[in-house]
């Protein structure tokens, strides 16, 4: 009987050998004449153990990480497959504790399928959600998601039920749906796991989304950084199109959705909803005037739904399973499970799927197991580079947007960066102004001069000029900047100076600051 | 195709590695745009070169997941390894050297792109290898 042995091919898996881990095996196997099937599955996103390779027995996959390609001969000489001992072996991987307490909705999947194998995603419960929505109402399908209480994952945490029922109620020859797979935000990864891992959930939250506004042609806005999530897409769109799933009368329903993914070209702000649609249609990815919203007046004109990658690729379970199934996670008005991934300074980095209402010290010690240097941590930035960094007394925050709202933080995209204690924060806040310089879209004037301005001052306080006049320009070039600037990339590059600023202030300097944030 | 100007440009550049200024009215003329149109479109993102990069591009990892796990390091040692600073080219075409703002490989900070492949826990031992087999290949 062939034996069936699992090797992820997500990017990250990749980035620390799973390639040569596979050639590796496959050299072994047949030296030994073995019979056996190497599958490139997605990643479970237990990326601290990648390669994480994966071995089918009677009982269920047993896990083996983490496998370095020099560490495969190893495994075929304790005889793995037929139960040997071997010091890497983690046991069933579906009872890995780290796995077992999550709750995966969206990244249900993840880890188990071959990412553009259309019968499996099939198999796996895909395509229900969309056979649900083919039997409703466009105003049902809004109605759905909007009980639903899913919030655009993306970071700006808007209702996507009003989003969606903005466009199906303006009338249009063409409406678009744009998915926004720009993922710049640093310590960040869940849009490009499910692009590479799970493409036709995407696909599928993307049709849906088209028959519930009335839009027949859909653009994915894919960052150049990924080419392997680009090839992914690509192969999932043509299998979808082959069986009928995407192009005219889909499932013979009559209606039509149509899909392209187009590459942006690594600028950051193109993040920014009307940024992207600037440059998906050609143009300099500059920061459009609002109103009009882009549902009334998005892409070349017309209404168009701008969604992030986690939001639209949850929309299938929602439909899938009802609203009230997914409403039933969460807490406050933070409804439902938000993918969490840690990253920078943790021992047990990866994908953490989560209802809302965890606390960041579960995750970072918990999950993450304290930081991988050993030194206790000193700061967290939640949210990606606009976010704010957070102090170890703040550590006991639960993950609801309006609870971090409440602490100056925002939840954003869902990254966590943890820094241990040789973090020098005056410098994190310098980086956060360069950033914002170098991103920049140059339209408004405090995020194009403002980011320079302050980098400038932030120098002047390093080098111990005049610190405390000094401080009080920076919360002055911050207040302008929060306040005055067209969109969030210079109205929140304060978030990450300012918290650094309030509750680091010894690495500016000065040993205690009245936090007037 | 709507929208085409992106497209085209990515086209050019995977192809001969960059989008030549000689380019530029050709392409105007193609999108009935003007040649300063796609100048501004070419120059305002970062992933349009407008110069023959060398025969491997090497780009280093800079966001805070990085900077947490010693990228601030890695790009020194990478620089003084190449002789080269940022958005420059080694004297013997080999490599050139790019910063980047996150490659979505947090997990496994820090992180450098060589060719469009990601690596991560990138040390300067690994980095060493990944450019001594570069070099031996080439």
């Amino acid at each position: 009987m062939t034996i069936k042995i699992f090797v992820p091919i997500d990017s990250t898996a990749l980035s620390l050998g799973a390639n040569e881990v596979a050639v590796a095996i496959s050299k072994e196997a047949q030296a030994k004449k073995l019979d056996i099937q190497i599958i490139r599955n997605s990643s479970r996103g237990l990326f601290w153990l990648e390669t994480l390779v994966e071995l089918e027995t009677p009982q269920g996959r047993i896990g083996f990480g983490p496998i370095n390609p020099s560490d495969v001969k190893s495994l075929f000489d304790a005889d793995f497959i037929n139960g040997g001992e071997h010091p890497l072996a983690l046991g069933l991987v579906s009872e890995i504790d780290w796995l077992k307490k999550q709750e995966r909705l969206t990244f249900a999947r993840m880890g188990i399928t071959e990412p553009t194998n259309i019968d499996q995603y099939m198999a796996h419960d895909g395509f229900q959600g969309l056979k649900n929505a083919l039997n409703l109402k466009p105003e049902a399908i809004v109605e759905t998601v909007t009980a639903s209480g899913l919030r655009g994952r993306g970071g700006a945490a808007f209702p996507t039920g009003i989003k969606w029922k903005t466009v199906l109620d303006t009338q249009a020859t063409q409406k678009y749906i744009v998915c926004n797979a720009d993922e710049g935000d640093s310590g960040t990864y869940s849009d490009r796991m499910i692009m590479e891992g799970d493409p036709f959930v995407l696909i599928e939250g993307m049709i849906i989304a088209g028959l519930a506004v009335g839009a027949t042609q859909g653009y994915i806005y894919l960052r150049s950084e990924y080419p392997h999530a680009l090839k992914t897409l690509n192969e999932a769109i043509h299998q979808a199109t082959k069986i009928d799933y995407l192009g005219e009368d889909i499932l013979k329903s009559g209606k039509s959705f149509h899909l392209e993914v187009r590459r942006a070209a690594g600028a950051y702000i193109c993040g920014e909803e009307t940024s992207l649609l600037e440059s998906l249609e050609g143009k300099r990815g500059l920061v459009r005037f609002k109103p009009p919203l882009p549902a009334i007046e998005g892409l070349f004109g017309k209404p168009t739904v701008v969604n992030n990658v986690v939001s639209l690729a949850t929309v299938p379970i929602i439909l899938a399973k009802g609203a009230k199934y997914y409403q039933d996670f969460g807490m406050g008005k933070s409804r439902g499970t938000l993918p969490i991934q840690l990253a920078g300074n943790l021992k047990r980095t990866g994908l953490v799927e989560k209802a809302f209402g965890i606390t960041l010290r579960e995750l970072l010690y918990d999950f993450g197991g304290g930081s991988l240097s050993g030194k206790p941590i000193k700061a967290v930035q939640v949210g990606g580079p606009l976010g704010a960094y957070l102090p170890e007394s703040q550590f006991d925050t639960p993950l609801d947007y309006e609870k971090f709202s409440e602490i100056f933080a925002v939840l954003g995209h869902g990254g966590i960066v943890a820094f241990d204690e040789t973090v020098n924060m005056a410098k994190m806040a310098r980086y956060a102004f360069n950033f914002c310089a170098i991103e920049s879209c140059g339209k408004c004037t405090p995020c194009r001069i403002g980011s320079t301005r302050g980098i400038e001052v932030i120098d002047h306080i390093m080098q111990g000029h005049d610190v405390n006049k000094h401080i009080a320009l920076v919360r002055d070039l911050a207040d302008t900047m929060l306040n005055g600037s067209l969109c969030a990339l210079g109205g929140m590059t304060p978030f990450p100076v300012l918290s650094a600023l309030n509750h680091f202030s010894k690495d500016f300097g000065v040993d205690a600051i009245d936090s007037k944030a | 195709m709507p929208g085409a100007l992106l497209p085209l440009l990515h086209a050019i550049q995977d192809d001969i590695g960059y989008v030549p200024e000689l380019a530029y009215s050709l392409i105007a003329k193609a999108l009935s745009l003007s040649v300063a149109e796609v100048h501004g479109v070419v120059t305002f993102y970062h992933h349009f070169r407008t110069h023959q990069p060398g025969r491997h591009i090497l780009q280093v990892c800079r966001a805070e997941s990085c900077q947490a796990l010693g990228s601030d390091a890695l790009e020194i040692h990478i620089k003084n390894k190449l002789g080269i600073e940022f958005h420059e080219t080694t004297p013997d075409g080999a490599f050139t050297l790019e910063p980047i703002y996150c490659l979505g490989n947090c997990a496994c900070s820090p992180s450098v792109m060589i060719n469009e492949e990601v690596y991560g826990r990138v040390d300067n031992k690994k980095i060493d290898q990944l450019i001594s087999d570069l070099k031996n290949a080439s």
